[in-house]
């Protein structure tokens, strides 16, 4: 029935990846983009990037500075810091990633269904509640003692401790969500619970999911330093940005480059996933708005 | 009036207001619709319309009362099951375009939802039947890969009706469909539902605030006040001779795109809190021509001529 | 009319946006005297508060500009004025209401303390005397008990209530002018006639002049003496209200009026307007209405036309009814 009203109905030109378009424009998800991503080539590519290996220990070229040959200087155990910084990062960035897919998935099944389902609600919560009532880091401490120190239970360690935040975040947007009217048109239309979760529910919340994931990766790459500096991180030799810093705060004041470097390392990695998670909340969060 | 497809009787809807206390949204509301019709429910905020419409196609479960679809009782013990049987056969349009509609969903996949979720639909017949459906709410086929963010208020409007004709369904609750579009998008909207009545018989329950949008889709129109129905007649009768003090207050205020008309000075007060109900008819205290009765026996709703119920002692 | 009170000439406001900087308010001029009523009306996107604000100077300056235009109130140039000088003529001599209460309210602070705060900040009252010129204000907008609901916080009032302490915030302080805009689009129909009949009461007890704004010609039928019709940014159509409503020259205020569902007689459909409201990014060559325009021919098309006079302080945007009224 193309009837005279809509003789000039014209669509509007259309504009392609509109979210991507706004992220690229962002200034702060760049640089944090940037950050990330070189980070991530120099994990992958380290031994590419680099001809020496991060455990082999040669006695002679014990705590050289940083020189042409040794960028950031050797440890203790004439290991070259540059090299293991770059190793080190393969394991970091791994716990911070594991970290926030693993709290993200549970946080994520917790949220959504307390919110869909509101008979669960309150057992789900209080027991989000529970967790979130110890610190993350005594948490991890205690579950990664009770497990065993290796990347897995700490990866599990620190996701039980981040899985609280992430649920409530994910809770908080679904319930919103499900009080708009397309979830009603579902409804009439006889969908089940599974669907609106699937169509409806979850992809509404990416967003603020996804900066929260942000978040928590940086926050793993922090605590998985944290909890090395206390002895628990992942076992020695293999290195990680937390166990080279470990391992040189006895010779933090002759040689400050064994802790200086793979601080930095850290630092970075933190700063560049908190920026991206800036962008992304800048772009995504009021995110029913109409874009001009 | 023929069989209704639709009808009502005594709908009640509680909602918790706090400990012990509950509020009484919609309270005794009765009405038939036959296939083909339409039935406009006028009201203001707080006067039960909205509710009234989701209670009829079980986005609300009624407290009390009896609503019947199509032949089946939809309410009360086994209602849902046989609610699931006749689905298919009502649909909903709702008032705001932009939360009525998945902003993460295409428009193909928005129009056909309700054919995803009755299932055993080929792949082809959706796509076939998604740009029939465009093209029957008068949308560039090319509208069916974009996102709802991409239209206007209006065009939104109609992907919403697109998708509600998706099963080709014999009743639509028309939930405010126009409020929220401008002034000009709101009358392509009117034409398009009444087109789409006549070419596939539809039967509306068209809720809105504007009397003049309801006499321009409706065949019957009910007036509600604080969860009840004061006045219900045919669209001739309630225009031409308004009974109740209400739909005559109601009629008065309507603004009018004429500046010599000089309206009547406001009616005082407004709509009473549903938790303090007030003893007697609900409009009493702000009726012009209440009595000492009027606020001590609630009048019932009553025929006052064929076809023609309103809720006044003094009619 | 003697000297306007406020007059705008040739106001273009420019928004800053992705895609670079969009008109959103074109050549925009009128007059406004002392005690007069005028009525804007338009759809979304027609630039209608854009104006309003404006001459409030309520735009944020990173993001907006102004790159012509006057806005002369009272001798001087709004758009000029510092700062400082211009937050004492918002709230004092020129006051605005919002089409959504709760949101204009701040919700932590009672009816009395929102009312001071204008009365202390403008006219240096001490907080008792504020109180007592609050009580007096709501008596003014008719809020029965007014000593007592002056202690009420904003969510225990009704959509109603709530709009009639705005308009009490509003005249707090005695304005010339004040700016409605959508004061009843928000509100019940009922409700909304008691706000429009309230405003018509004050401003002739307080004297002052009003500027309307609405999308709904109704209201506006109902309340201004003089109309603006916008669309998409400007000005198609200025006439006293009668003239307007009676004669209309513009093919897009033609369209409004007789899309509006009619009260009094049966249709079987409403007349339309094809098409959609243009989205405010999107450059339309010639006159902005001519896509949606049955009557539009091949010069609509290509250019802009302008505001011409067509009858007794009537003006229109429109050169083909112009020459059926007058032929070449």
């Amino acid at each position: 029935m193309a009837d005279a009203t809509t003789a000039g109905e014209l669509l509007a030109p259309r504009r392609r990846f509109p979210v991507l378009r706004r992220l690229a424009r962002h200034r702060s998800f760049r640089i944090g983009f940037v950050i990330v991503v070189v980070l991530t080539l120099a994990a992958i590519f380290a031994p590419l990037i680099s001809s020496f290996d991060p455990t082999s220990m040669r006695a002679r070229i014990r705590f050289r500075p940083p020189q042409a040959a040794y960028w950031f200087g050797t440890d203790n155990f004439g290991r070259d810091v540059f090299t293991r910084c770059l190793y080190g990062a393969r394991l970091s960035l791994t716990i911070g990633l594991g970290v926030a897919v693993l709290s993200g998935l549970v946080g994520t099944a917790a949220g959504i269904i307390s919110a869909q389902f509101r008979q669960l609600d309150a057992m789900i919560m209080r027991l989000m509640d529970g967790l979130m009532a110890f610190p993350a880091i005594i948490l991890a401490i205690g579950l990664a003692a009770a497990m065993g120190p290796n990347i897995g239970s700490l990866i599990v360690a620190l996701s039980v401790a981040y899985i609280p935040r992430t649920a409530r975040i994910v809770r908080a947007s679904a319930l919103v969500v499900r009080e708009l009217e397309f979830v009603d048109a579902a409804r009439v239309s006889g969908a089940s619970s599974l669907r609106i979760i699937w169509k409806h529910l979850l992809p509404n919340c990416m967003g603020p999911l996804l900066v929260q994931l942000t978040f928590v990766f940086a926050y793993a790459i922090l605590a998985e330093a944290a909890l090395s500096f206390l002895g628990i991180g992942p076992p020695p030799p293999a290195p990680s940005w937390g166990n080279i810093i470990a391992e040189g705060r006895d010779q933090a004041v002759d040689s400050w480059w064994i802790m200086f470097f793979p601080g930095l390392a850290i630092s970075l990695a933190t700063l560049g996933m908190n920026l991206l998670g800036d962008g992304l909340r800048d772009v995504l969060d009021p995110r029913l708005k109409v874009e001009t | 009036m023929s069989a209704p497809i639709v009808s009502a009787r005594g709908l009640v809807k509680d909602f918790p207001a706090g400990p012990d206390r509950t509020l009484r949204a919609v309270d005794n509301v009765s009405f038939d619709i036959a296939a083909g019709e339409t039935l406009g429910l006028v009201g203001e905020s707080g006067s039960g319309k909205s509710t009234t419409g989701r209670m009829l196609v079980g986005l609300i479960p009624a407290t009390s009362g009896e609503v019947s679809l199509f032949g089946q009782t939809v309410t009360g013990r086994g209602g849902d099951a046989r609610l699931a049987t006749v689905r298919n056969r009502l649909q909903f349009v709702f008032q705001d375009p932009n939360g009525s509609l998945n902003p993460r969903m295409r428009v193909r996949d928005a129009i056909a939802e309700p054919l995803d979720i009755k299932g055993d639909v080929a792949r082809a017949d959706r796509a076939a039947r998604v740009a029939e459906l465009l093209d029957m709410v008068g949308l560039p086929a090319a509208s069916a890969d974009r996102y709802p963010h991409e239209f206007s208020g209006g065009q939104r409007q109609r992907i919403g009706i697109a998708r509600a004709l998706a099963l080709r369904p014999e009743f639509i609750v028309c939930d405010e469909p126009v409020s929220a579009l401008d002034v000009s998008m709101q009358a392509q909207i009117v034409n398009l539902l009444l087109d789409l009545q006549e070419r596939f018989g539809l039967g509306y329950l068209f809720i809105a605030h504007d009397l003049a949008v309801v006499r321009s889709m409706s065949r019957n129109v009910a007036v509600m006040y604080a969860g009840s129905i004061v006045e219900i007649a045919s669209r001739q009768a309630l225009y031409a001779a308004p009974q109740h003090p209400y739909t005559q207050a109601l009629l008065d205020v309507v603004p009018r795109p004429d500046p010599d008309r000089v309206r009547k000075p406001a009616l005082a007060g407004e709509v009473p809190s549903m938790l303090n109900r007030p003893a007697g008819c609900a409009f009493a205290m702000r009726c012009p021509r209440a009595e000492a009765r009027c606020r001590v026996e609630t009048p019932a709703l009553r025929d006052i001529a064929a076809g023609h119920r309103a809720a006044c002692h003094l009619v | 009319m003697s000297a306007p009170l406020l007059s705008v000439r040739d106001l273009t406001v420019q928004f800053r946006t992705d895609a670079g900087w969009l008109t959103a308010v074109e050549q925009v001029g009128f007059e406004l005297g002392a005690q007069e009523t005028l009525g804007i009306v338009g759809e979304s996107g027609s630039g209608k508060s854009v104006t309003a604000l404006s001459i409030l100077g309520l735009h944020a300056a990173s993001t907006t500009r102004i790159p012509t235009g006057a806005i002369a109130y009272a001798g001087q140039d709004l758009l000029k004025l510092p700062d400082r000088a211009m937050r004492r003529i918002r709230g004092g001599e020129i006051a605005m209401i919002f089409q959504d209460p709760m949101s204009s309210l701040n919700p932590v602070l009672t009816v009395a303390d929102q009312i001071s705060e204008t009365l202390m900040l403008h006219q240096g009252l001490d907080r008792k005397t504020a109180r007592n010129r609050a009580i007096g204000l709501l008596d003014m907008v008719r809020i029965a008990d007014a000593a007592h609901r002056v202690d009420a916080y904003p969510h225990q009032l009704s959509g109603g209530m709530r709009q009639r302490v705005m308009i009490a915030i509003a005249i707090a302080c005695r304005p010339k002018l004040l700016i409605a805009d959508e004061p009843t689009t928000a509100l019940d129909v009922t409700i909304q006639a008691q706000i429009l009949d309230l405003l018509r009461e004050l401003q002739t007890e307080l004297g002052m002049s009003v500027i309307l704004i609405s999308h709904d010609l109704g209201v506006i039928a109902e309340f201004a003496r003089r109309v603006l019709v916008m669309y998409a940014g400007r000005v198609v159509e200025a006439a006293p209200s009668r003239a307007l409503f009676r004669q209309p020259m513009h093919p897009y205020t033609s369209g409004l009026l007789a899309a509006i569902p009619p009260l009094n007689h049966d249709v079987t459909r409403l007349s339309t307007i094809p098409g959609s409201i243009p989205d405010p990014g999107r450059r339309i060559p010639g006159c902005r209405f001519s896509p949606r325009c049955t009557e539009a021919q091949t010069e609509c098309r290509e250019q802009a036309p302008d505001l011409v006079s067509v009858g007794d302080d009537h003006f229109a945007r429109c050169p083909p009814r112009l020459h059926r009224m007058r032929p070449v």
